[in-house]
């Protein structure tokens, strides 16, 4: 899919972000090319969410660029930011459903609020988006809080679709489910962003979900893209920090720094 | 002296850090309320909540008060013969201060907390991200319409509050001290003025923002699980109660200060 002369999808370039003195990512760079599927891994708190939500324009940079389809996101408000989160869909990793709407009003949200569609029409639109994650009309009808764990990212999927953006995030979408629901939703994404066309970024420290969901990886450490590469290439990447990571392993150059919480 | 000072000048700090996040809160929050879109079917619906569902408990408060008033009213004017001065009193006390300050207070524990838990829950389960993900700013679509219906709703309550606290002074005067009913209720109209329940309605719609305002601030900036959004509906009712008292004083300096 990657086309090298292509303007990327996204495109990051020397991204810093910090909180206080700790400084989360520290020169990203990174190109996104229309149509691939790229996984951000790396360990709990190397700044993956940090950098999803940059690029959501949630959280600001304290310097480096987002370009989307050439586009500025940095610095952009109002109108401007908006019409760019209209090209983005998202799945958090808690799905992230309104408790106080209906499984077909979640889904429907986007086209309602942000699209200004009529509610049986974009009720219908919902109904399709949940039959395309394999769950029934009438699971339309249910309160987020009727849904298992499952079933709330399959809604969480099917409200990231429906305003068939052009880009897909996904925040460690396997998170908290067993591996055979796992290894569906997976598919689930592949299939739909695939029909849809979409670009995906996901971040996750699921190593078997990372392999099934993309055709490029990415590690982020110590806030930096310390390698970046094919999938296929990830096992001979000759990287010690991405082996050590994807084969789990305890030994090696990456230390966990539990005892930072203690001072 | 450095360590007496060090934890002074951080308080200070903080302060001012709290001060000034709540007033940006506060400006952004007032621009949405006047900008469209609106979320018409959001405002009724918080309407509903604070109005209608607040209806039991501010009015049993103010029957009670205004039973209460009569009572300690008679026990106090009977020593000087001047019994019938308490549906004056009873009038003027519900209208220009109980009415308002007790429902206000009883809004703020039933209707703030609950907002301030609603949004921090949103806000720690990353509700409010998905809504800004859907390219609906939250403000527009969670806070303006809770201040819109805070502050359109309370009038309302507390006017319902004042003639249930004035029917609540009746009743004791009537039943138990055996005051004539019509002579109550002339009394009451003849003492009455316009000012003073403008004046009660007037604070009445100034603490409705104050505790929606309150609710929406706390809860939006929650953090830290479920510990912060206690701590955020904690934080709600406190200061909601504060600024209520505080505001009173300031309104009733500005209608009746000579």
């Amino acid at each position: 899919m990657t086309l090298a002369n292509a303007l990327p999808k996204i495109q990051i370039r020397d991204l810093q972000v910090a909180f206080g003195s700790n400084k989360v990512l520290q020169g990203v760079n990174l190109d996104i090319a229309p149509g691939d599927s790229l996984v951000v891994i790396g360990g709990s708190g190397s700044g993956k969410s940090v950098l999803l939500k940059c690029i959501l324009g949630l959280l600001h940079p304290q310097a480096g660029s987002i370009k989307i389809d050439g586009e500025e996101v940095v610095g952009l408000t109002g109108d401007e930011l908006e019409a760019v989160r209209h090209k983005i869909g998202m799945l958090f990793q808690s799905a992230a459903l309104f408790d106080s709407l209906t499984v077909w009003e979640n889904v429907a949200f986007g086209l309602t609020q942000g699209e200004k569609m009529p509610r049986q029409e974009a009720k219908q639109v919902a109904l399709k988006r949940l039959a395309e994650v394999g769950l029934q009309a009438q699971v339309g009808e249910l309160m987020p809080s009727e849904l298992s764990g499952g079933m709330k990212k399959r809604v969480g999927l099917a409200r990231a679709i429906a305003t068939e953006p052009d880009i897909i995030f996904f925040d460690e979408p396997t998170t908290g489910l067993d591996p055979i629901m796992g290894a569906m939703i997976d598919k689930l994404i592949v299939e739909v962003t695939q029909a849809a066309g979409a670009t995906g970024l996901t971040i996750t420290h699921d190593m078997a979900s990372a392999r099934r969901i993309s055709n490029r990886m990415a590690m982020l450490f110590e806030g930096r893209i310390i390698w970046d590469g094919a999938t296929d290439q990830v096992e001979a990447c000759g990287n010690p920090y991405v082996e050590q990571f994807i084969n789990g392993r305890p030994d090696g150059p990456i230390e966990m720094k539990i005892q930072d919480h203690f001072g | 002296m450095i360590s007496v000072l060090q934890p002074l000048g951080r308080t200070f700090l903080s302060f001012l850090t709290v001060t000034g996040r709540l007033a940006i809160f506060t400006g952004n929050a007032v621009s949405h309320c006047v900008r469209p879109p609106f979320y018409p079917r959001m405002i009724l619906r918080q309407m509903v909540d604070i109005g209608y569902y607040s209806l039991p408990v501010v009015g049993l408060t103010a029957i009670f008060t205004g039973m209460v008033l009569a009572l300690q009213s008679y026990t106090g004017f009977a020593r000087f013969s001047a019994e019938s001065a308490i549906p004056n009193v009873v009038v003027v006390s519900i209208t220009r201060e109980l009415g308002p300050v007790l429902a206000g207070l009883m809004v703020a524990g039933r209707v703030g907390a609950a907002m301030a838990a609603e949004i921090g829950t949103m806000r720690v389960t990353e509700q409010i991200d998905a809504l800004t993900t859907l390219a609906t700013n939250p403000f527009k679509y969670l806070i303006a319409p809770r201040l819109l219906a805070g502050t359109a709703v309370l009038p309302l309550l507390v006017l319902i509050a004042d003639i249930i606290g004035v029917f609540g002074g009746y009743l004791v005067s009537v039943y138990k001290l055996g005051f004539n009913g019509a002579t109550y209720i002339s009394n009451t109209l003849e003492f009455l003025e316009v000012q003073d329940v403008v004046s009660g309605l007037v604070k009445a719609a100034v603490f409705g923002f104050l505790i929606a305002l309150m609710g929406c601030y706390n809860g939006y900036h929650s953090r830290g699980g479920a510990q912060g959004v206690g701590a955020a509906t904690t934080n709600a009712v406190v200061s909601a109660s504060i600024l209520i008292l505080s505001f009173n004083y300031l309104i009733t300096e500005l209608f009746f200060a000579r």
